[in-house]
């Protein structure tokens, strides 16, 4: 059979000043009509160029395909003109993003997007083509269409941008459609309900999907079959049954190796690639991927592989016959471990014992919106209400939740960046919230933070050497030579090269800003670390990386965590014990493994069940949660989960449940629990 | 929305109260007096006395001020120490004069800045760009009066297409307000240019492409409403500059208008004057800052929520 998209040993070059950088090299690609091809790699492979290159979107970038051809079913894109394109772009191959925020014109009605769509490749008038988009916001899930059309991308929740998004993509029913990353900013349960859309979709319209993402577990959710870049090349391609099974490549062993799994052993540290992937700029000779290579060879260091068939599948590397014959790695996947009761309640029990290193105790935290003539209409938004919990020394509490659940803002009230409305945090026993204004420094000296973006924590202008000296100047006046002696300690502790001190942040990559913030974290030497988000916008492998040497900080400086995550795999790996919030509550704590093999909330069980998993035979078959979280600022009576529980009865929707005990260190905020 | 209009013209007219208040004490702690002024050298203590008395210039300085606050909220802003006329009479006169200068310029300045601006994003760092940031540059640094100047020695003297100097006629107008619009223009593109390259850079620009629309669409419907906030931030300063700061421009091609009228009446001192004119000249701030706030809320949707 023909395959619907073939791309033909595709290159593309970038100019910028007037040099050219290639970016894509001898890339090959085919998808059958009604397939779903996802395309793995770490940022930087070259995934989401090969993609606008398909659309020949790289041509208002200043690049330039210089090799190679691109034939949607037979037709010939790299030669098309401007016009010709631009007609084909939106109606046989449309796109949609990562950020559907910003991949939506803020001044513009969703109906308006739509709308806009159907006039410029169908013959509908405005009308009609309004009917149309109604049907189409019907079809991809969104509730009241009507209502939506009139409204503002920053009107709608995540998911519900993601979805429109999708509608304007689906508009003119085309044979391709290329997801860039598309649940990547989602949450887990608003995720899976994306990946169900989109496979719906595909068996609707029998359209093929190019789907780009950086999570295996979401490829072994939905490919067919799997393509693998790596600094610009395709290293590995293959049906995604056999490739789970037995890569071809190192590289994406290595990859398969370093996804943390909800099975994987937790007392073990998290397997890393060394290094990172190199700047097309500066490319090694021979095979790219020789640098982090366990196999490598001299032939693998000056001759680059070709990407050769191989039993129906293609890998470009020299080992695969050493690899193949290598003593399988993959571990047989544990189930998850049921947890030993007895453990869980000897723990109990000692943490009844010790004095707790900070105690949450009913913390609230209300935002206000002021609205009418003389802002006399107060609307109170419920972040975070009446939440409490005890961090033991040298504990790592995980913190989970969907977005808006008001996790961030319990983090950053720890860190008295915010005010709290009501409550008392206690560390090691003194309130910090009503600490004498005398004592802010020393109470915040203790109490350090990580925030998630690597690029926006810390200041672009400054020394790599005084951002994580600051504290220091801070707090101890340290100055010139007394300053760079301690920071040159830290910095060969977090991994950093001392070297790279009077260095400026946007010399370093995501991986290594990350490490630039943890060395500023720990330059007091801190009792506690909020840790938000901290390893979310990294890359797989880089993520591991961090991971491990946050625990292994743990042990030599006997830090505590606050771990803000939404990744439940990373924080079931690194956190002793889990809250789990919703809509400004928390409604389940837990010891991890105990959290893990009996979720007692429904609402735990639901995220549990959301995440993918990087195993293709064990696909979900159904949807886990249904919905949306509803606004903070109006929100449910009695159970805030309600709506959204299967489980829900009467006494749900009047009575609120209590957080109580029921199980040994197992508390839990539900009528029905499991 | 309406709302937000009520709300805004009352905060509207305690800025015009307190901008009169200020203006009168401001006025007055200047030194010399207006009397001795207005009665040379060589006047006698006794006439000094009289004139004193007369425009009440002897009082405390906060009577005064609560005579000039009743006046003012009966509609009355006093009479010029000079010619002893309403000044209200005296800057209305002006006023057709100066509006239509001020409007016309304002015309030149967006349309020209505009085109300018997009013309050099969309060709960032090609020939076009470059002529039009020295385009601009010049502009920018070139002072009114030698333009006004050069305007006139070409069309005037040499080309002998339009008037020189007056006021009345609409080719009278031409040359004096593209002599203030290029001036903005200059300002007003740089700023054009900025935001619409950083509105190209923005993601919804690749969907936009994505979808097919033809560039010419993307531009002119997309990216030029999301770049208009800055630009019309930017024609609300230069408004307010162009009401009270064209009185070079005024000078050059011997326009009437408020501006001159405001420069004469300090050299000599007559406080009433000064003040009804600096009066008018906030309240026209105020609707032109009011009219852009406004149209904020029509061209992003995201600040109309806010209110």
């Amino acid at each position: 059979m023909k395959p619907l998209l073939e791309v033909k040993e595709l290159s593309v070059d970038f100019y910028k000043h007037g040099n050219a950088i290639n970016v894509i090299d001898k890339v090959n690609l085919r998808i059958n009509s009604g397939e779903i091809v996802c395309m793995i790699g770490e940022s930087g492979s070259g995934k989401t160029i090969t993609s606008l290159s398909i659309m020949r979107l790289i041509d208002f970038n200043s690049g330039k395909i210089t090799h190679g051809d691109i034939e949607l079913s037979g037709v010939s894109l790299v030669t098309l003109t401007k016009q010709e394109i631009s007609v084909l772009r939106g109606k046989k191959i449309a796109m949609i993003f990562q950020e559907p925020m910003s991949a939506l014109d803020p001044v513009f009605t969703i109906g308006d997007q739509i709308v806009e769509v159907l006039i410029r490749h169908t013959n509908l008038t405005k009308p009609a083509a309004r009917e149309q988009a109604i049907t189409l916001l019907q079809r991809v899930g969104i509730p009241e269409p009507e209502v939506r059309m009139k409204q503002y991308p920053y009107e709608l929740s995540g998911g519900m941008r993601q979805r429109a998004m999708i509608a304007i993509a689906l508009a003119c029913e085309p044979e391709l459609l290329i997801a860039d990353e598309p649940t990547t900013a989602l949450d887990v349960t608003i995720q899976a309900q994306i990946l169900n859309l989109l496979k719906e979709i595909r068996d609707e319209f029998n359209m093929s999907i190019l789907f780009i993402t950086h999570d295996l577990g979401i490829a072994a959710e939905i490919a067919d079959r799997i393509v693998v870049m790596y600094a610009g090349k395709v290293i590995e391609q293959a049906a995604v049954h056999e490739l789970f099974e037995q890569p071809f490549h190192p590289y994406t062993s290595g990859l398969l190796q370093s996804v943390v799994t909800m099975d994987s052993d937790r007392t073990e540290k998290l397997f890393t690639i060394n290094g990172s992937i190199p700047s097309l700029s500066e490319l090694p000779t021979g095979c790219r991927f020789h640098p982090r290579c366990a196999y490598a060879t001299d032939r693998c260091r000056s001759e680059e592989p070709e990407l050769v068939s191989q039993s129906g599948r293609e890998a470009a590397c020299w080992n695969i016959e050493k690899l193949l014959h290598e003593p399988q790695q993959q571990v047989e996947p544990k189930r998850i471990i049921a947890a030993d009761r007895a453990i869980a309640a000897s723990f109990e029990h000692e943490q009844k014992q010790r004095l707790p290193l900070l105690e949450v105790r009913a913390i609230k935290k209300y935002f206000s919106i002021e609205q009418g003539l003389f802002k006399q209409n107060k609307k109170l938004i419920h972040a975070v209400d009446d939440v409490s919990f005890q961090i033991g020394k040298g504990e790592t509490f995980g913190l989970v939740g969907e977005s808006g659940c008001g996790k961030s803002t319990l983090g950053r009230v720890l860190l008295q960046l915010e005010q709290a409305t009501s409550g008392q945090v206690l560390f090691e026993g003194k309130d910090v919230l009503r600490a004498p204004a005398g004592e802010w420094k020393s109470s915040r000296r203790d109490i350090q933070f990580v925030f998630q973006d690597p690029y926006g924590s810390i200041n672009p202008r400054w020394k790599v050497g005084d951002i994580i000296g600051e504290p220091l100047w801070v707090h101890e006046s340290l100055k010139g030579q007394a300053k760079r002696q301690k920071v040159v300690e830290v910095m060969e502790l977090v991994g950093l090269n001392p070297a790279a001190y009077d260095r400026l942040p946007h010399e370093f990559s995501g991986g290594q800003r990350q490490r630039i913030s943890i060395a500023r974290a720990i330059a007091l030497k801190p009792k506690f670390i909020v840790a938000d988000e901290a390893v979310s916008a990294l890359d797989v492998s880089v993520q591991s990386q961090i991971v491990n040497l946050m625990q292994e900080l743990q042990g030599q400086l006997d830090l505590s965590y606050l771990f803000i995550a939404h990744g439940l795999n990373i924080v079931r790996h690194i956190s002793d014990r889990i809250g789990v919030m919703y809509l400004g509550k928390l409604v389940e704590i837990a010891t991890t493994d105990e959290l893990f093999a009996h979720p007692a909330h429904h609402y735990t069980k639901a995220l549990l069940a959301a995440i993918p998993l990087p195993d293709p035979t064990r696909r979900k078959t159904f949807l886990p949660l249904q919905g949306e979280m509803p606004s903070p600022a109006n929100p449910p009576t009695g159970c805030r989960f309600h709506t959204r529980c299967t489980a829900a009865t009467d006494l749900c929707k009047k009575i609120e449940p209590a957080l109580q005990r029921i199980g040994p260190g197992h508390l839990a905020a539900c009528h029905y629990p499991a | 929305m309406f709302m937000f209009v009520i709300r805004r013209l009352l905060v509207s007219i305690m800025v015009v109260l307190a901008s009169v208040t200020l203006v009168f004490f401001i006025l007055n702690v200047l030194p010399g007096n207006p009397a001795e002024m207005m009665l040379g050298p060589n006047a006698t203590p006794e006439t000094l006395q009289n004139l004193n008395e007369s425009l009440g210039l002897n009082k405390s300085l906060l009577v005064q001020y609560f005579d000039y606050m009743r006046g003012f909220l009966k509609g009355d802003l006093g009479e010029s120490f000079i010619t002893k006329k309403p000044v209200i009479d005296q800057l209305l006169a002006q006023l057709p004069a100066t509006l239509s200068l001020a409007g016309a310029s304002i015309a030149i300045a967006v349309i020209l800045g505009m085109v300018l601006g997009v013309l050099s994003a969309v060709y960032q760092n090609k020939a076009i760009d470059y002529v039009v940031r020295m385009i601009s540059l010049f502009s920018i640094s070139m002072p009114t009066f030698w333009l006004g100047i050069l305007l006139i020695l070409i069309f005037s003297v040499h080309l002998q297409w339009l008037p020189a100097i007056g006021n009345g006629s609409l080719r009278q107008l031409i040359l004096p307000a593209c002599c203030l619009g290029i001036a903005s223009a200059g300002s007003l593109s740089r700023l054009v240019r900025n935001s619409v390259l950083e509105v190209l850079n923005e993601q919804f620009v690749v969907t936009l492409r994505a979808k097919g629309l033809p560039e010419k669409l993307v531009l002119c419907k997309h990216v030029l409403r999301n770049a208009l906030i800055p630009t019309v931030t930017m024609i609300g300063i230069v408004a307010g500059e162009l009401l009270s700061g064209a009185v070079v421009t005024e000078t050059v091609f011997s326009r009437q208008g408020i501006g001159r009228v405001v420069v004469e009446a300090i050299m000599q001192k007559d406080i009433p004057l000064v003040q009804a004119a600096i009066l008018i000249a906030a309240i026209f701030y105020i609707i032109v800052n009011l009219l852009v706030d406004i149209s904020y809320t029509y061209i992003d949707p995201r600040i109309r929520s806010k209110h």
